[in-house]
Protein backbone atom coordinates (compact mmCIF):
# COMPACT_ATOMS: atom_id res chain seq x y z
CA UNK A 1 0.00 0.00 0.00
CA UNK A 2 1.35 3.46 -0.95
CA UNK A 3 0.77 6.64 1.02
CA UNK A 4 1.65 10.15 -0.16
CA UNK A 5 2.69 12.65 2.51
CA UNK A 6 4.28 16.11 2.67
CA UNK A 7 7.49 16.44 4.65
CA UNK A 8 7.27 19.09 7.39
CA UNK A 9 10.96 19.42 8.27
CA UNK A 10 11.69 22.45 6.10
CA UNK A 11 10.07 24.80 3.54
CA UNK A 12 10.99 22.52 0.60
CA UNK A 13 8.01 20.34 1.60
CA UNK A 14 8.99 17.20 -0.32
CA UNK A 15 6.07 15.08 -1.51
CA UNK A 16 7.09 11.60 -0.43
CA UNK A 17 5.62 8.25 -1.40
CA UNK A 18 5.77 5.76 1.43
CA UNK A 19 5.26 2.05 0.74
CA UNK A 20 3.76 0.05 3.59
CA UNK A 21 3.21 -3.71 3.92
CA UNK A 22 -0.35 -5.07 4.22
CA UNK A 23 0.22 -5.24 7.97
CA UNK A 24 1.07 -1.51 7.92
CA UNK A 25 4.81 -1.94 8.45
CA UNK A 26 7.19 0.51 6.80
CA UNK A 27 8.81 -0.83 3.62
CA UNK A 28 10.35 2.09 1.71
CA UNK A 29 10.13 5.80 0.95
CA UNK A 30 10.84 7.81 -2.20
CA UNK A 31 10.68 11.49 -3.06
CA UNK A 32 12.62 12.71 -0.04
CA UNK A 33 15.77 14.78 -0.58
CA UNK A 34 17.42 14.21 2.79
CA UNK A 35 17.64 11.63 5.62
CA UNK A 36 15.41 13.76 7.87
CA UNK A 37 12.60 13.23 5.36
CA UNK A 38 13.03 9.46 5.39
CA UNK A 39 13.00 9.38 9.18
CA UNK A 40 9.89 11.56 9.35
CA UNK A 41 8.11 9.47 6.69
CA UNK A 42 8.62 6.25 8.61
CA UNK A 43 7.55 7.79 11.92
CA UNK A 44 4.53 9.56 10.41
CA UNK A 45 3.24 6.45 8.59
CA UNK A 46 3.79 3.98 11.39
CA UNK A 47 3.35 5.90 14.64
CA UNK A 48 2.53 9.60 14.11
CA UNK A 49 3.26 11.71 17.18
CA UNK A 50 2.15 15.21 18.20
CA UNK A 51 2.63 17.56 21.12
CA UNK A 52 -0.88 18.51 22.24
CA UNK A 53 -1.54 21.97 23.67
CA UNK A 54 -4.80 23.23 25.16
CA UNK A 55 -6.36 25.63 27.63
CA UNK A 56 -8.26 24.62 30.78
CA UNK A 57 -10.64 26.72 32.83
CA UNK A 58 -9.44 27.22 36.41
CA UNK A 59 -11.93 28.17 39.14
CA UNK A 60 -11.06 31.56 40.61
CA UNK A 61 -8.98 32.67 37.62
CA UNK A 62 -10.19 34.90 34.77
CA UNK A 63 -7.35 33.56 32.61
CA UNK A 64 -7.47 29.92 31.56
CA UNK A 65 -4.43 27.71 32.11
CA UNK A 66 -2.42 26.78 29.02
CA UNK A 67 -0.99 23.26 29.08
CA UNK A 68 0.98 20.87 26.87
CA UNK A 69 2.00 17.25 26.80
CA UNK A 70 5.57 17.05 28.11
CA UNK A 71 6.57 14.97 25.05
CA UNK A 72 4.89 14.02 21.75
CA UNK A 73 2.01 11.53 22.11
CA UNK A 74 0.35 9.22 19.54
CA UNK A 75 -1.81 11.31 17.22
CA UNK A 76 -4.84 9.00 17.50
CA UNK A 77 -5.05 9.74 21.24
CA UNK A 78 -5.60 13.50 20.73
CA UNK A 79 -9.44 13.40 20.89
CA UNK A 80 -9.36 11.27 24.05
CA UNK A 81 -6.78 13.54 25.67
CA UNK A 82 -8.92 16.60 24.88
CA UNK A 83 -12.01 14.88 26.39
CA UNK A 84 -10.03 13.97 29.47
CA UNK A 85 -8.83 17.55 29.89
CA UNK A 86 -12.44 18.69 30.02
CA UNK A 87 -12.73 16.90 33.38
CA UNK A 88 -9.46 17.96 34.96
CA UNK A 89 -9.69 20.22 37.98
CA UNK A 90 -6.81 22.55 38.74
CA UNK A 91 -6.43 24.73 41.81
CA UNK A 92 -4.48 27.96 42.20
CA UNK A 93 -1.68 28.82 42.29
CA UNK A 94 -0.03 27.11 39.30
CA UNK A 95 3.64 27.36 38.25
CA UNK A 96 5.11 26.65 34.82
CA UNK A 97 5.93 22.94 34.60
CA UNK A 98 3.41 21.85 37.29
CA UNK A 99 2.04 18.43 36.38
CA UNK A 100 -1.71 18.62 35.80
CA UNK A 101 -2.19 14.98 34.68
CA UNK A 102 0.68 12.52 35.21
CA UNK A 103 1.36 9.85 32.56
CA UNK A 104 -1.69 10.75 30.49
CA UNK A 105 -3.35 7.60 29.02
CA UNK A 106 -0.18 5.63 29.88
CA UNK A 107 1.74 7.46 27.15
CA UNK A 108 4.64 8.31 29.44
CA UNK A 109 3.91 12.01 28.84
CA UNK A 110 2.56 14.31 31.54
CA UNK A 111 0.20 17.19 30.92
CA UNK A 112 2.05 20.19 32.32
CA UNK A 113 1.25 23.88 32.81
CA UNK A 114 2.93 26.29 30.36
CA UNK A 115 2.08 29.49 32.24
CA UNK A 116 1.73 30.58 35.81
CA UNK A 117 -1.52 31.57 37.51
CA UNK A 118 -1.67 33.18 40.93
CA UNK A 119 -4.36 33.14 43.58
CA UNK A 120 -6.21 36.45 43.67
CA UNK B 1 0.98 64.55 36.19
CA UNK B 2 4.44 63.14 36.76
CA UNK B 3 7.64 64.16 35.04
CA UNK B 4 10.46 61.69 34.87
CA UNK B 5 13.72 61.08 33.02
CA UNK B 6 15.17 57.68 32.10
CA UNK B 7 18.21 56.77 30.03
CA UNK B 8 16.37 54.25 27.88
CA UNK B 9 12.60 54.06 27.45
CA UNK B 10 11.21 50.99 25.72
CA UNK B 11 7.68 50.93 24.32
CA UNK B 12 6.25 47.43 24.47
CA UNK B 13 7.08 44.44 26.72
CA UNK B 14 6.75 41.73 24.10
CA UNK B 15 9.76 39.66 23.02
CA UNK B 16 11.30 42.68 21.25
CA UNK B 17 11.04 45.12 24.16
CA UNK B 18 12.17 42.53 26.72
CA UNK B 19 15.26 41.58 24.67
CA UNK B 20 16.16 45.23 24.07
CA UNK B 21 15.93 45.89 27.84
CA UNK B 22 18.10 42.89 28.72
CA UNK B 23 20.79 43.87 26.19
CA UNK B 24 20.78 47.53 27.28
CA UNK B 25 21.22 46.56 30.94
CA UNK B 26 23.96 44.07 30.09
CA UNK B 27 25.68 46.92 28.21
CA UNK B 28 25.75 48.85 31.49
CA UNK B 29 22.71 51.15 31.38
CA UNK B 30 21.08 51.43 34.81
CA UNK B 31 18.08 53.63 34.15
CA UNK B 32 15.65 51.70 31.92
CA UNK B 33 11.83 51.69 31.87
CA UNK B 34 9.53 49.47 29.81
CA UNK B 35 5.96 50.64 29.12
CA UNK B 36 3.37 47.94 28.34
CA UNK B 37 -0.29 48.41 27.39
CA UNK B 38 -1.42 44.95 28.59
CA UNK B 39 -1.76 43.89 32.23
CA UNK B 40 1.33 41.66 32.07
CA UNK B 41 4.51 41.47 29.97
CA UNK B 42 5.06 38.88 27.23
CA UNK B 43 3.27 40.41 24.26
CA UNK B 44 1.57 38.24 21.67
CA UNK B 45 3.48 35.16 22.90
CA UNK B 46 1.09 35.02 25.85
CA UNK B 47 -1.72 33.88 23.58
CA UNK B 48 0.40 31.63 21.31
CA UNK B 49 -0.02 28.51 23.47
CA UNK B 50 1.13 26.10 20.73
CA UNK B 51 4.70 24.79 20.68
CA UNK B 52 7.49 25.47 18.19
CA UNK B 53 9.12 28.63 19.58
CA UNK B 54 12.79 28.96 20.40
CA UNK B 55 14.33 26.22 18.27
CA UNK B 56 17.14 28.54 17.09
CA UNK B 57 17.74 30.41 20.34
CA UNK B 58 17.25 27.69 22.95
CA UNK B 59 17.50 24.51 20.81
CA UNK B 60 14.16 23.32 22.14
CA UNK B 61 10.52 23.70 21.21
CA UNK B 62 8.79 25.93 23.71
CA UNK B 63 5.23 27.20 23.78
CA UNK B 64 4.75 30.96 23.47
CA UNK B 65 4.12 31.56 27.19
CA UNK B 66 7.21 29.51 28.09
CA UNK B 67 9.40 31.49 25.67
CA UNK B 68 8.07 34.78 27.05
CA UNK B 69 8.62 33.68 30.64
CA UNK B 70 12.36 33.21 30.07
CA UNK B 71 12.75 36.86 29.08
CA UNK B 72 10.25 38.14 31.65
CA UNK B 73 12.12 36.29 34.43
CA UNK B 74 15.43 37.66 33.17
CA UNK B 75 14.09 41.24 33.12
CA UNK B 76 12.80 40.80 36.69
CA UNK B 77 16.12 39.31 37.81
CA UNK B 78 17.91 42.36 36.38
CA UNK B 79 15.47 44.61 38.27
CA UNK B 80 14.27 46.44 35.15
CA UNK B 81 10.85 48.02 35.85
CA UNK B 82 7.92 47.17 33.55
CA UNK B 83 4.96 49.56 33.87
CA UNK B 84 1.91 47.56 32.77
CA UNK B 85 -1.50 48.96 31.87
CA UNK B 86 0.31 51.98 30.39
CA UNK B 87 -0.81 53.32 27.02
CA UNK B 88 1.65 55.57 25.22
CA UNK B 89 -0.07 58.61 23.69
CA UNK B 90 2.82 60.24 21.88
CA UNK B 91 6.52 60.16 21.15
CA UNK B 92 8.19 63.43 20.21
CA UNK B 93 11.30 63.88 18.04
CA UNK B 94 13.20 65.09 21.15
CA UNK B 95 12.37 61.73 22.79
CA UNK B 96 9.71 62.89 25.22
CA UNK B 97 7.00 60.26 25.66
CA UNK B 98 3.55 60.84 27.13
CA UNK B 99 1.50 57.97 28.52
CA UNK B 100 -1.48 57.20 30.74
CA UNK B 101 -1.89 54.38 33.23
CA UNK B 102 -4.31 53.73 36.11
CA UNK B 103 -1.41 53.71 38.57
CA UNK B 104 0.42 56.90 37.55
CA UNK B 105 -2.22 58.86 35.64
CA UNK B 106 -0.80 61.05 32.91
CA UNK B 107 2.99 60.95 32.74
CA UNK B 108 5.57 62.72 30.68
CA UNK B 109 8.87 60.88 30.43
CA UNK B 110 11.97 62.20 28.74
CA UNK B 111 14.51 59.64 27.58
CA UNK B 112 18.12 59.51 26.44
CA UNK B 113 17.05 56.94 23.88
CA UNK B 114 13.71 55.41 22.90
CA UNK B 115 13.25 51.86 21.60
CA UNK B 116 10.07 51.31 19.59
CA UNK B 117 8.88 47.72 20.17
CA UNK B 118 5.11 47.97 19.66
CA UNK B 119 4.74 44.95 17.38
CA UNK B 120 2.18 44.65 14.60
CA UNK B 121 -1.54 44.37 13.95
CA UNK B 122 -3.66 42.06 11.83
CA UNK B 123 -5.11 43.31 8.57
CA UNK B 124 -8.75 44.08 9.43
CA UNK B 125 -11.87 43.34 7.39
CA UNK B 126 -12.11 46.91 6.15
CA UNK B 127 -8.90 46.60 4.14
CA UNK B 128 -9.99 43.36 2.46
CA UNK B 129 -12.95 44.90 0.59
CA UNK B 130 -15.13 41.87 1.36
CA UNK B 131 -18.76 42.52 0.39
CA UNK B 132 -21.80 41.54 2.45
CA UNK B 133 -23.45 42.56 5.69
CA UNK B 134 -21.73 44.00 8.76
CA UNK B 135 -22.92 41.32 11.18
CA UNK B 136 -21.30 39.99 14.36
CA UNK B 137 -19.15 36.87 14.16
CA UNK B 138 -16.28 38.16 12.04
CA UNK B 139 -12.95 38.30 13.85
CA UNK B 140 -9.31 38.48 12.99
CA UNK B 141 -7.69 35.13 13.78
CA UNK B 142 -5.53 36.68 16.49
CA UNK B 143 -8.57 38.20 18.21
CA UNK B 144 -10.20 34.77 18.30
CA UNK B 145 -6.92 33.36 19.63
CA UNK B 146 -6.99 35.90 22.43
CA UNK B 147 -10.62 35.06 23.28
CA UNK B 148 -9.94 31.32 23.44
CA UNK B 149 -6.47 31.21 24.99
CA UNK B 150 -6.41 34.21 27.33
CA UNK B 151 -10.01 35.00 28.13
CA UNK B 152 -11.59 31.56 27.97
CA UNK B 153 -14.40 32.33 25.50
CA UNK B 154 -15.29 30.41 22.34
CA UNK B 155 -16.12 32.93 19.59
CA UNK B 156 -18.34 30.46 17.69
CA UNK B 157 -19.20 26.88 16.77
CA UNK B 158 -19.09 26.65 12.97
CA UNK B 159 -16.10 28.37 11.49
CA UNK B 160 -14.70 29.37 8.10
CA UNK B 161 -11.18 30.81 7.92
CA UNK B 162 -10.21 33.30 5.23
CA UNK B 163 -6.46 33.35 4.56
CA UNK B 164 -4.02 30.53 5.20
CA UNK B 165 -1.33 32.39 7.13
CA UNK B 166 0.08 30.59 10.14
CA UNK B 167 -2.21 32.27 12.68
CA UNK B 168 -5.26 31.13 10.69
CA UNK B 169 -3.94 27.58 10.49
CA UNK B 170 -3.09 27.50 14.18
CA UNK B 171 -6.62 28.75 14.97
CA UNK B 172 -8.19 26.09 12.72
CA UNK B 173 -6.65 23.48 15.01
CA UNK B 174 -7.36 25.35 18.24
CA UNK B 175 -11.05 25.89 17.42
CA UNK B 176 -11.37 22.20 16.44
CA UNK B 177 -9.68 20.96 19.61
CA UNK B 178 -11.81 23.22 21.79
CA UNK B 179 -14.99 21.78 20.23
CA UNK B 180 -15.89 23.88 17.16
CA UNK B 181 -16.39 22.60 13.60
CA UNK B 182 -14.03 24.24 11.11
CA UNK B 183 -15.62 23.88 7.67
CA UNK B 184 -12.92 25.31 5.42
CA UNK B 185 -9.77 27.36 5.13
CA UNK B 186 -9.97 29.61 2.06
CA UNK B 187 -6.87 31.09 0.36
CA UNK B 188 -7.01 33.52 -2.58
CA UNK B 189 -3.48 32.66 -3.75
CA UNK B 190 -2.68 29.36 -5.52
CA UNK B 191 -0.41 28.47 -2.56
CA UNK B 192 -0.48 28.86 1.22
CA UNK B 193 1.91 31.23 2.94
CA UNK B 194 1.76 29.00 6.02
CA UNK B 195 4.44 26.52 7.10
CA UNK B 196 4.17 22.95 5.74
CA UNK B 197 4.14 21.79 9.31
CA UNK B 198 1.02 23.85 10.03
CA UNK B 199 -0.76 22.70 6.85
CA UNK B 200 -0.20 19.08 7.90
CA UNK B 201 -0.70 19.35 11.65
CA UNK B 202 -3.47 21.97 11.78
CA UNK B 203 -5.56 21.18 8.67
CA UNK B 204 -4.81 17.65 7.38
CA UNK B 205 -4.75 16.11 10.88
CA UNK B 206 -8.34 17.26 11.37
CA UNK B 207 -9.64 16.77 7.82
CA UNK B 208 -10.15 20.51 7.27
CA UNK B 209 -10.22 21.29 3.52
CA UNK B 210 -7.91 24.00 2.14
CA UNK B 211 -9.45 25.82 -0.82
CA UNK B 212 -6.58 27.39 -2.79
CA UNK B 213 -7.39 30.09 -5.41
CA UNK B 214 -10.69 30.74 -3.61
CA UNK B 215 -11.98 33.70 -1.64
CA UNK B 216 -15.03 34.85 0.31
CA UNK B 217 -17.30 36.75 -2.09
CA UNK B 218 -20.34 37.31 0.15
CA UNK B 219 -21.16 37.47 3.83
CA UNK B 220 -24.68 36.63 5.04
CA UNK B 221 -26.49 37.39 8.28
CA UNK B 222 -28.30 40.23 10.04
CA UNK B 223 -27.41 40.29 13.73
CA UNK B 224 -25.04 37.33 13.62
CA UNK B 225 -23.18 35.76 10.72
CA UNK B 226 -25.25 32.94 9.18
CA UNK B 227 -23.03 31.97 6.27
CA UNK B 228 -20.43 32.93 3.69
CA UNK B 229 -20.21 32.43 -0.06
CA UNK B 230 -16.85 31.23 -1.34
CA UNK B 231 -15.89 31.48 -5.02
CA UNK B 232 -12.98 30.24 -7.08
CA UNK B 233 -10.77 33.01 -8.50
CA UNK B 234 -9.00 33.10 -11.86
CA UNK B 235 -5.33 33.93 -12.47
CA UNK B 236 -6.14 37.62 -12.02
CA UNK B 237 -7.73 36.83 -8.65
CA UNK B 238 -11.20 37.68 -10.02
CA UNK B 239 -14.16 35.52 -8.87
CA UNK B 240 -15.31 32.93 -11.42
CA UNK B 241 -19.12 33.11 -11.86
CA UNK B 242 -20.86 29.80 -11.21
CA UNK B 243 -18.14 28.53 -8.83
CA UNK B 244 -19.93 29.70 -5.66
CA UNK B 245 -20.04 27.42 -2.60
CA UNK B 246 -22.23 28.37 0.37
CA UNK B 247 -21.05 27.53 3.89
CA UNK B 248 -23.46 27.85 6.82
CA UNK B 249 -21.33 29.20 9.67
CA UNK B 250 -21.55 31.53 12.65
CA UNK B 251 -17.91 32.63 12.61
CA UNK B 252 -15.48 33.92 9.99
CA UNK B 253 -11.83 34.29 11.01
CA UNK B 254 -9.53 36.53 8.98
CA UNK B 255 -5.86 35.59 8.64
CA UNK B 256 -4.79 37.91 5.85
CA UNK B 257 -1.50 39.43 6.89
CA UNK B 258 0.13 41.61 9.52
CA UNK B 259 1.05 45.29 9.45
CA UNK B 260 3.65 46.94 11.72
CA UNK B 261 1.96 49.31 14.16
CA UNK B 262 3.63 52.69 13.59
CA UNK B 263 1.17 55.42 14.56
CA UNK B 264 3.47 56.50 17.40
CA UNK B 265 6.55 56.36 15.16
CA UNK B 266 4.86 58.60 12.62
CA UNK B 267 3.99 61.10 15.34
CA UNK B 268 7.69 61.27 16.18
CA UNK B 269 8.53 62.05 12.55
CA UNK B 270 10.16 58.67 11.92
CA UNK B 271 10.53 57.91 8.21
CA UNK B 272 8.68 54.73 7.19
CA UNK B 273 9.41 52.32 4.35
CA UNK B 274 6.49 51.63 1.99
CA UNK B 275 7.83 48.07 1.53
CA UNK B 276 8.04 46.97 5.17
CA UNK B 277 5.53 49.51 6.60
CA UNK B 278 8.13 49.91 9.35
CA UNK B 279 10.79 52.54 10.02
CA UNK B 280 13.77 53.02 7.74
CA UNK B 281 16.77 52.05 9.89
CA UNK B 282 20.54 51.79 9.88
CA UNK B 283 22.41 48.65 10.93
CA UNK B 284 22.19 49.85 14.55
CA UNK B 285 18.37 49.84 14.12
CA UNK B 286 18.32 53.59 14.63
CA UNK B 287 15.45 55.28 12.77
CA UNK B 288 15.66 58.56 10.85
CA UNK B 289 15.18 60.38 14.19
CA UNK B 290 18.41 60.36 16.26
CA UNK B 291 18.15 58.27 19.44
CA UNK B 292 14.93 56.51 18.41
CA UNK B 293 15.47 52.81 17.64
CA UNK B 294 13.05 50.15 16.35
CA UNK B 295 13.05 46.35 16.58
CA UNK B 296 10.78 43.34 16.25
CA UNK B 297 7.49 43.35 14.36
CA UNK B 298 7.12 47.14 14.49
CA UNK B 299 10.18 47.26 12.21
CA UNK B 300 9.19 44.44 9.85
CA UNK B 301 6.97 41.41 10.31
CA UNK B 302 8.99 38.36 11.39
CA UNK B 303 7.96 34.74 11.25
CA UNK B 304 10.32 33.52 13.98
CA UNK B 305 10.45 35.04 17.46
CA UNK B 306 14.07 33.88 17.66
CA UNK B 307 14.90 36.48 14.98
CA UNK B 308 12.92 39.13 16.86
CA UNK B 309 15.01 38.47 19.95
CA UNK B 310 18.39 38.62 18.21
CA UNK B 311 17.42 41.79 16.34
CA UNK B 312 16.21 43.38 19.57
CA UNK B 313 19.37 42.51 21.48
CA UNK B 314 21.19 44.54 18.82
CA UNK B 315 18.76 47.46 19.23
CA UNK B 316 19.28 47.40 23.00
CA UNK B 317 23.06 47.46 22.64
CA UNK B 318 22.86 50.29 20.10
CA UNK B 319 20.54 52.33 22.35
CA UNK B 320 23.02 51.83 25.21
CA UNK B 321 25.89 53.06 23.00
CA UNK B 322 23.80 56.10 22.04
CA UNK B 323 23.13 57.18 25.64
CA UNK B 324 26.83 56.78 26.43
CA UNK B 325 27.15 59.69 23.98
CA UNK B 326 29.16 57.84 21.41
CA UNK B 327 26.98 59.32 18.73
CA UNK B 328 26.48 56.80 15.94
CA UNK B 329 28.39 57.36 12.71
CA UNK B 330 26.39 58.69 9.80
CA UNK B 331 25.20 56.03 7.36
CA UNK B 332 27.14 56.01 4.10
CA UNK B 333 25.94 52.83 2.37
CA UNK B 334 22.41 52.48 0.98
CA UNK B 335 20.91 48.98 0.80
CA UNK B 336 18.59 48.44 -2.19
CA UNK B 337 16.22 45.62 -3.15
CA UNK B 338 17.32 44.02 -6.40
CA UNK B 339 15.26 41.68 -8.62
CA UNK B 340 13.22 39.17 -6.61
CA UNK B 341 13.83 40.84 -3.23
CA UNK B 342 11.41 42.86 -1.10
CA UNK B 343 11.85 45.01 1.97
CA UNK B 344 15.50 44.54 2.96
CA UNK B 345 16.29 45.76 6.49
CA UNK B 346 18.42 47.72 7.32
CA UNK B 347 18.15 50.23 4.50
CA UNK B 348 21.32 52.11 5.53
CA UNK B 349 24.72 51.06 6.86
CA UNK B 350 27.46 53.21 8.37
CA UNK B 351 31.07 53.27 7.14
CA UNK B 352 32.45 51.14 10.00
CA UNK B 353 29.74 48.93 11.54
CA UNK B 354 30.55 47.97 15.14
CA UNK B 355 29.13 44.45 14.65
CA UNK B 356 28.52 42.07 11.74
CA UNK B 357 25.48 43.24 9.76
CA UNK B 358 22.40 41.03 9.24
CA UNK B 359 20.45 41.81 6.09
CA UNK B 360 16.86 40.52 6.37
CA UNK B 361 14.35 40.34 3.51
CA UNK B 362 11.70 38.23 1.83
CA UNK B 363 11.85 36.92 -1.74
CA UNK B 364 8.89 37.95 -3.93
CA UNK B 365 8.09 34.34 -4.90
CA UNK B 366 9.19 30.78 -4.22
CA UNK B 367 12.69 30.18 -5.65
CA UNK B 368 14.11 26.65 -5.96
CA UNK B 369 17.80 25.73 -6.31
CA UNK B 370 18.35 29.36 -5.56
CA UNK B 371 20.88 31.81 -4.22
CA UNK B 372 20.55 35.20 -2.55
CA UNK B 373 23.32 37.48 -3.79
CA UNK B 374 24.69 40.70 -2.27
CA UNK B 375 26.51 43.01 -4.68
CA UNK B 376 28.31 46.32 -4.52
CA UNK B 377 29.66 48.26 -7.49
CA UNK B 378 29.39 45.20 -9.74
CA UNK B 379 31.32 42.96 -7.31
CA UNK B 380 29.70 40.05 -5.51
CA UNK B 381 30.28 40.33 -1.76
CA UNK B 382 28.11 37.45 -0.51
CA UNK B 383 26.23 34.50 -2.01
CA UNK B 384 24.02 32.21 0.05
CA UNK B 385 22.67 29.15 -1.71
CA UNK B 386 19.60 27.25 -0.58
CA UNK B 387 17.32 24.56 -2.00
CA UNK B 388 14.43 26.91 -1.48
CA UNK B 389 13.66 30.51 -0.58
CA UNK B 390 9.98 31.29 0.09
CA UNK B 391 8.10 34.51 0.90
CA UNK B 392 6.82 32.82 4.06
CA UNK B 393 10.29 32.62 5.55
CA UNK B 394 12.45 35.66 6.16
CA UNK B 395 15.93 35.26 4.70
CA UNK B 396 18.91 36.42 6.77
CA UNK B 397 22.32 37.17 5.25
CA UNK B 398 25.15 38.13 7.57
CA UNK B 399 27.91 40.40 6.28
CA UNK B 400 31.15 40.42 8.25
CA UNK B 401 31.96 43.92 9.50
CA UNK B 402 35.37 43.73 7.77
CA UNK B 403 33.58 43.60 4.39
CA UNK B 404 32.78 47.30 4.71
CA UNK B 405 36.41 48.36 4.90
CA UNK B 406 36.90 48.47 1.12
CA UNK B 407 33.67 48.39 -0.81
CA UNK B 408 33.84 49.79 -4.35
CA UNK B 409 30.56 51.73 -4.18
CA UNK B 410 28.02 53.32 -1.80
CA UNK B 411 25.08 51.19 -2.98
CA UNK B 412 24.65 47.59 -1.80
CA UNK B 413 22.09 45.48 -3.68
CA UNK B 414 20.42 42.22 -2.66
CA UNK B 415 18.91 40.04 -5.40
CA UNK B 416 17.59 36.52 -5.98
CA UNK B 417 18.82 33.91 -8.44
CA UNK B 418 17.12 30.61 -9.22
CA UNK B 419 13.98 28.95 -10.57
CA UNK B 420 11.02 31.18 -9.85
CA UNK B 421 7.94 29.10 -9.16
CA UNK B 422 4.96 31.20 -10.19
CA UNK B 423 6.48 33.74 -12.58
Amino acid sequence: MDKIITCINCPVGCRMTVTLSDAGAFVSVSGNTCPRGAKYAEQECTRPLRVVTAVLPVPGSETPLSVKTSSPVPKELIPEIMRLMGNVSVSLPVAVGDVVVPNVLQTGADIVATRELFSL
Amino acid sequence: MTDQHVDILIIGAGPAGLAAAIAAREAGVESILILEREKEPGGILRQCIHNGFGLHRFSEELTGPEYAKRDVDHVRQLGIPVRCGATVLSVSPDRTVTCVSPEFGFSRISAGAVVLAMGCRERPRGTLCTPGTRCAGIYSAGTAQRFVNLEGYMPGRRVVILGSGDIGLIMARRMTLQGAKVLACVEIMPYSSGLNRNIVQCLEDYGIPLYLSHTVTDIHGRERLSGVTVSRVDENRMPVPGSEIRFDCDTLLLSCGLIPENELSQGAGVELSPLTSGPVVSETLETSVPGIFACGNVLHVHDLVDHVSSESFRAGRAAAAFVRASSPPAPVFAVKDGPGVRGTVPQKISARPAEDVSLMFRPDDVYRNAAAVVECGGAEILRKKAMIYTPGEMAVLTLKKEVFENLPDKVITVRMEGEKQHG
